[in-house]
């Protein structure tokens, strides 16, 4: 049996509906009205819209650490052996996911309002409030918060992967924690890692409700521009080329990112 | 990771277990008799939901209910064409866009019998002057929320929302085209103006009025203000007759200067291919009894006179809801116009407002 | 004390994730409209059962998010073993295009497939919404598959072969119970990001057919309707019980294998 037939009805499948949309797309990005022009590209350098791309970079950037430094931790102590009831935890992680997104965030824009619970907690046991919304700390921490599943799952699946063995065989030669860790635990992890920074990065990088609701519209990153321009503007021609531009600089730090392994698929993966 | 999955496929089973609890009534619901149906395409939330069911219990044509969040991507699904609505409600701007791409069947009001009950100023309006395509059904006027705790001055004008004593205590709303209104109205022009010298001038206005501002906010602003998180927010009548009700510190003025009043008609889309049914759906919702629910249910205003006699005393006598006549004729009170030739410069002017702020 | 510090992390992480939906079904239970505490109702609840337009879009949500699911994980699980078989440029081509939807902006994806759909004139409603959710599912599926097939061992493949399985029968035996945890892992990604779906949804959705996800964005103009609220503390609850209820036999069962 031949099997790459296999991917066949895939290969039928992406040609369709990957393919020709994208085709589409960049047809739409060179294309005005049926005039050829580089116009839509040109557009994008005006100062603001690269701003918001550097701006969008950079929070993304941000929750994608701040993901990976919370989720590293809990993924060690979901596959480490000493837990009960892991798998129980690591579905209660990714359960809020089956609550609709909008419904949470719109919940934490309530939760974190100058006289909000939180706030009003803080005011009952005497200590000062805070004014945690509208603005990047806000939008940060609803891309954290909504795409924090996303690191936590390949994380704990590459790390459920590592040979017990090889743990053990370096504590034999007389290595410590701190160098097992930094020697054999995180090296074999990386795969689930970079898996993990793609897909928390990425829909941070495009996400327009999230500035929107906890943003107070007063940020405004590049996802917003884009849906701006496919629905009240109207401009497809500059949409698309914004989300070209996206797309070849994500594929170009994604190449240099992770070499190939990446996207070799090998060991990475969701799970 | 296979105990993982133990749990996991359970769940899969309790989605279906809670589809067939709570979908039973759903499921009867389609099945009702006859062939004839109508297909409607309106803003989330903004009909009684037992309407429609009574339309179809009455008449036996069955509703085929979609929901859109504004008028730019309703134009958006509809568009491409390939998708048959009988039945639109956009805001007066998006109809006269509709109206010049030739989107839009003339509707033939003498199979609207309750037509005749839609007050007289609500026909011949600049978007359709001549009633040709639309059929009036909510309308509103936009103003300031304020909270009197926390404004002791008098609010009539749209100044006040440059008001330094007011830094952070200033909800804007989220679109370009009402913020950009405001500034507009505020510098005495026409909200429909095309000279770029205007516009300029009403982009730094914003720019000016960026760093006071809280929060550019949505519907979520509602909640917001009655819980006292901003002393000032730009809102819909509707809107803050609901917010005046659950905290009696908030008040709505309409500034002096002028605003935008709107109103959602009913069309029907040139392709429709139910037409007697849309004319009977139409009809129905223009019937007093039926408007004066839906009009209670969405907080709007009605535009039926007899249906507003039918609401509870303390909306059809509100002066949020149902101003002076006065007051919605004055000059400069506008509608909006077709954007699509400025469109572009309204979307660079409204980034660089809120690029302004980064 | 390491453990309490490890316990407390763990709580913490669920505390955060759990804190807005204890939120918003506090709120199905709220007299008012808007998201301020007034009183204790069940009138969303009521309406809820009434209200034939969100059970439709319940059934729709639910609908959708099983059909695609399971369409995307046989079409991403085959596509994974060929493309496993796959060398060279071959093999880095398809995992190109298979990033694809996962590298763009879901209103691009959204929006190109309505393009698509329109130029083909493929009439908008639940096809072209299973066709679009089916094409941004299938790649995690794929990657969940691939890192599995990669460590599994395929001379066993070809034993059963030598001792006269025949492929079909071979797969069956050998491969997929080898590749189930990624199948499965990569079914609950896939119908996880349908039921939440709400930007391509809205594009290529037909008359008639609203989602969950469309209704709630879509009430954006008058502010979230708790009855909302009501339908999903009611699915989340339900969710919740039945992962306890299974859980707790299994681990009877655990413990009556012990003794």
């Amino acid at each position: 049996m031949n099997k790459k037939s296999l991917a066949i009805p895939y290969l039928i499948w992406s040609a369709l509906f990957i393919i020709v949309p994208l085709l589409l797309i960049v047809y739409f990005s060179f294309f005005q009205e049926g005039q050829f022009s580089f116009q839509s590209y040109q557009k994008f350098l005006e100062p603001y819209y690269i701003k918001a791309l550097w701006r969008s970079v950079q929070l993304a950037f941000f929750s994608t650490v701040i993901c990976l430094i919370v989720a590293y931790p809990l993924a060690m102590l979901l596959s480490g052996k000493e837990m009960s009831n892991k798998q129980v935890v690591l579905l209660l992680v990714i359960l809020p996911m089956w609550m609709n997104s909008l419904l949470r965030t719109y919940a934490w824009a309530s939760l974190l309002e100058n006289t909000g619970v939180i706030n009003s907690l803080l005011q009952g046991i005497g200590l000062p409030t805070i004014k945690f919304l509208y603005g990047d700390k806000a939008v940060i921490f609803g891309m954290v918060y909504n795409f924090f599943p996303f690191m936590v799952l390949p994380i704990y699946n590459a790390l459920c992967k590592i040979d017990p063995h090889l743990v053990e065989a370096s504590y034999d030669l007389g290595a410590n924690k701190v160098t097992t860790f930094r020697k054999v635990i995180l090296p074999l992890s990386m795969p689930g890692v970079v898996t993990g920074i793609v897909m928390v990065f990425m829909p941070a990088l495009t996400t327009f409700l999230i500035t929107r609701l906890l943003g107070g519209g007063k940020v405004m990153l590049i996802g917003n521009i884009i849906e701006e321009q496919f629905t009240r503007t109207r401009d497809l021609s500059f949409g698309s080329a914004i989300s070209m531009i996206l797309m070849v600089l994500v594929l170009l730090a994604l190449t240099f990112l992770g070499k190939k392994d990446s996207l070799d698929g090998k060991g990475g993966g969701l799970f | 990771m296979k105990k993982l999955i133990k749990v996991g496929l359970p769940l899969a089973l309790a989605g279906v277990l809670v589809l067939s609890l709570v979908g039973c009534g759903g499921a009867n619901e389609s099945s009702s008799s006859g062939n004839e149906k109508v297909v409607v395409y309106n803003w989330g939330d903004y009909i009684d939901p037992d309407v429609n069911a009574e339309f179809t219990k009455e008449t036996g044509i069955k509703v085929v209910y979609s929901e859109y969040a504004n008028n730019e991507e309703m134009y958006a699904t509809v568009e491409p064409g390939n998708v048959n609505y009988d039945i639109l409600i956009p805001s007066d701007y998006m109809i006269e866009k509709m109206i010049n791409n030739d989107m839009l069947a003339p509707m033939d009001t003498s199979k609207i019998p309750n037509y005749t009950k839609i007050d007289e100023r609500f026909k011949g309006l600049p978007f359709d002057k001549e009633d040709k395509y639309s059929v009036p059904y909510m309308w509103g006027t936009v103003g300031i929320v304020y909270n009197k705790t926390m404004v002791d001055e008098p609010v009539d004008s749209w100044d006040i929302l440059w008001d330094e004593k007011y830094d952070d205590k200033i909800f804007m709303y989220d679109s370009e085209r009402d913020s950009i209104m405001v500034a507009l109205k505020k510098l005495g022009y026409s909200m429909n103006t095309r000279d770029p010298k205007e516009l300029e001038e009403a982009k730094n206005l914003l720019i000016k009025q960026a760093p006071l501002v809280l929060a550019y906010v949505g519907d979520e602003g509602k909640g917001k203000m009655v819980n006292g998180e901003a002393a000032l927010m730009i809102a819909w009548a509707g809107d803050a007759m609901v917010m005046m009700d659950q905290n009696p510190d908030l008040d709505f003025a309409i500034p002096k200067e002028g605003s935008n009043y709107f109103v959602d008609s009913i069309v029907i889309h040139k392709d429709a291919k139910n037409k007697e049914a849309a004319y009977k759906y139409i009809d129905f919702l223009c019937r007093p009894d039926i408007a004066a629910r839906n009009a209670e249910y969405i907080g709007y205003s009605t535009p039926i006179s007899e249906a507003r006699e039918l609401l509870p005393e303390e909306i059809k006598n509100s002066p949020v809801a149902y101003p002076d006549e006065a007051i919605t004729s004055a000059d400069n009170m506008e509608m909006f116009n077709d954007p699509s030739d400025v469109i572009e410069l309204y979307s660079d002017l409204w980034t660089q407002v809120k690029a302004s702020n980064q | 004390m390491i453990r309490w510090l490890k316990k407390s992390y763990i709580a913490v992480i669920l505390l955060v994730m759990y804190a807005p939906i204890a939120l918003l079904m506090i709120f199905s239970f709220n007299a008012n409209r808007l998201p301020v505490w007034k009183g204790f109702t069940l009138d969303w609840y009521t309406k809820m059962f009434n209200d034939a337009g969100i059970q439709q879009a319940f059934m729709y949500t639910l609908l959708i998010a099983l059909v695609s699911s399971l369409c995307a994980t046989v079409i991403g699980t085959f596509a994974a073993m060929g493309i496993h078989r796959m060398r060279g440029w071959q093999k880095k081509c398809v995992l190109y295009v298979t990033y694809i939807p996962l590298l763009s902006p879901d209103i691009v994806i959204g929006i190109s497939l309505m393009m698509l759909f329109s130029v083909i004139k493929l009439p908008f409603g639940l096809p072209t919404l299973i066709i679009s959710h089916i094409t941004f599912s299938i790649p995690y599926v794929i990657l969940s598959v691939m890192p599995r097939l990669q460590q599994m061992n395929y001379n066993l493949y070809e034993a059963a072969l030598d001792l006269g399985a025949t492929p079909g029968y071979a797969f069956k035996k050998v491969i997929f119970p080898e590749i189930m945890p990624g199948v499965i892992a990569g079914t609950f990604i896939a119908f996880t990001l349908s039921i939440d779906d709400f930007v391509v949804s809205f594009f290529n959705k037909g008359a008639g057919v609203d989602t969950l996800p469309i209704k709630i964005y879509s009430m954006a103009r008058k502010g979230v309707n708790p009855t909302i609220n009501a339908i999903s503390t009611l699915m989340f609850t339900t969710i919740i019980v039945v992962l306890v209820a299974t859980n707790l036999k299994a681990s009877r069962k655990a413990k009556d294998t012990n003794r």
